[in-house]
């Protein structure tokens, strides 16, 4: 079934088999392979992007089923050469040991600093409750996303300023 | 992981939804959030040769409020009764419930009418739509029909729909004095189904009497439980210690747990008393502040 889709703000086409999970479209079709599978269970939200700015696991939701819609993955992040404030933070307050919950822990946390750019540490905890980290990393995750939030909110004020 | 090969359809209107169950029948399922049925087919427990996705029928996500209802569309995901704070003051156990499903990414895709649909004995949503005196939609070859909650919950994941009918619209009354909800819900980790979980909701009277209790059980019994004779006893009553005891008792002895590795059917069964009673007492306690706050 042929399928398009706006990935990172480009638009890209596919053929998938109706059973193919979105994070295999992502990582094998579109080969955009920054979007992990973990637990491939709907458990660990390794495989997290977000789906018309919205974050979902990409391995319980099937490529046909977001045809013509928008879709952000962990490569959408950086722009320009610049990376997104939330991999600085991350950088900085050494939010990851392997990495691998990382590309879900930062779309999650992207969609969690749009909604709510000045988020509590219970806010945050809460908000990354579905997505698992097994080296204990939370502590400096929960950091990261502070870091973070301050330079996404000043950017904000920015882009106001510029709109003025 | 990935599931068995199927058709996928995706329809445009609900009557072409419904034109390929009444052709496919038991060989189909419906598709909504994929929360629970993708899992289950990529495990291969669920293998339907068809799916037909509901997310292009267009009106799905309808909200509808009148003087006697609200009315929920089938496409409604947890994460927007959760983040909708229009919804709280009047429905206030919709938000209480769905923050405790799964967890928030879970939430954002998972729809509330699929959960009632699957009818897990476990999920949080059979639970609260008893408590809340609902009732749903279905729609199907012969028209639309309403079905109460007291009677849709057949058996372990059985309801009364019928394999060529749709569940379209969630509905709940609106409460007519001032409404008390809280969902208590034990669960082994963050995002499990319950090992037991009770949705509470009474609304109290300007005599300070309770109106229209309902008191739903999860995961102690083959269904969604309705502890009606604990709430028919709390019925025009003021709440009390003593009659918060009482009830509890009774919701604790309609139910029919199963003894699992999550627990004994005595564990369960008494940890419906104690969350019968720790809600019905923290909703007393939220009453009385609200009283003293206005005198």
């Amino acid at each position: 079934m042929l399928i398009s889709v706006t990935v990172n703000g480009q638009e890209r086409t596919a053929d998938v088999e109706p059973r193919t999970l979105l994070c295999y479209l992502v990582r094998d079709e579109l080969s955009l392979t920054g979007t992990h599978v973990g637990c491939d269970t709907t458990s660990c939200g390794a495989c997290t992007v977000l789906l018309d700015g919205v974050p979902v696991k990409s391995c319980t939701v099937l490529a046909v089923q977001v045809d013509g819609q928008e879709l952000m993955t962990v490569e959408g992040l950086e722009q320009a050469g610049d990376l997104h404030p939330l991999q600085k933070g991350f950088w900085e307050s050494h939010g990851l040991q392997c990495g691998f919950c990382t590309p879900g822990m930062l779309m999650t946390t992207y969609a969690l600093l749009e909604r709510n750019p000045d988020p509590t540490e219970d806010e945050i905890r809460r908000a990354i409750s579905g997505n698992l980290c097994r080296c204990t990393g939370y502590q400096n995750i929960v950091k990261a996303v502070q870091y973070a939030a301050p330079l996404v909110r000043e950017k904000r004020e920015a882009a106001r300023e510029v709109a003025r | 992981m990935f599931p068995n090969a199927f058709e996928y359809q995706s329809p445009t209107s609900l009557d072409e939804a419904v034109a390929l169950l009444v052709e496919h029948g038991y060989e189909a399922k419906i598709l909504a959030g994929g929360q629970s049925l993708l899992p289950m087919m990529k495990l291969r427990v669920a293998a339907p040769t068809v799916l037909v996705d509901l997310g292009r029928v267009p009106g799905l996500d309808a909200r509808t409020e009148n003087d006697r209802e609200l009315s929920l569309g089938a496409m409604t995901r947890h994460a927007s009764l959760e983040w909708d704070e229009d919804l709280w003051a009047r429905y206030p156990l919709l938000r209480e419930t769905a923050a405790w499903i799964a967890d928030p990414l879970v939430r954002n895709r998972g729809t509330m009418a699929g959960s009632l649909a699957h009818a897990d004995p476990a999920a949080d949503w059979g639970a609260a739509l008893l408590a809340l005196h609902g009732s749903v939609t279905v729609d199907g070859p012969n028209g639309s029909r309403r079905v109460g909650a007291d009677d849709f919950f057949v058996d372990v994941f059985t309801t009364r729909l019928e394999p060529d009918e749709v569940l379209t619209a969630v509905h709940i009354p609106r409460p007519e004095h001032d409404v008390f909800a809280t969902h208590l819900k034990l669960e082994r980790k963050v995002g499990d189904f319950a090992v037991v979980a009770v949705s509470l909701q009474v609304e109290i009277d300007g005599d300070g009497r309770i109106r229209r209790p309902g008191i739903g059980l999860a995961g102690v019994g083959p269904t969604s439980l309705h502890a009606t004779a604990a709430a028919s006893l709390l019925e025009g009553q003021p709440l009390s210690l003593e009659l918060i005891r009482e009830a509890a008792a009774k919701a604790s002895a309609a139910t029919d747990p199963a003894s699992d590795r999550r627990g004994s059917a005595d564990f369960k069964r008494d940890m419906v008393r104690l969350f019968v009673e720790r809600g019905l007492r923290s909703i007393e306690s939220r009453f009385d502040e609200g009283r003293r706050r206005s005198a």
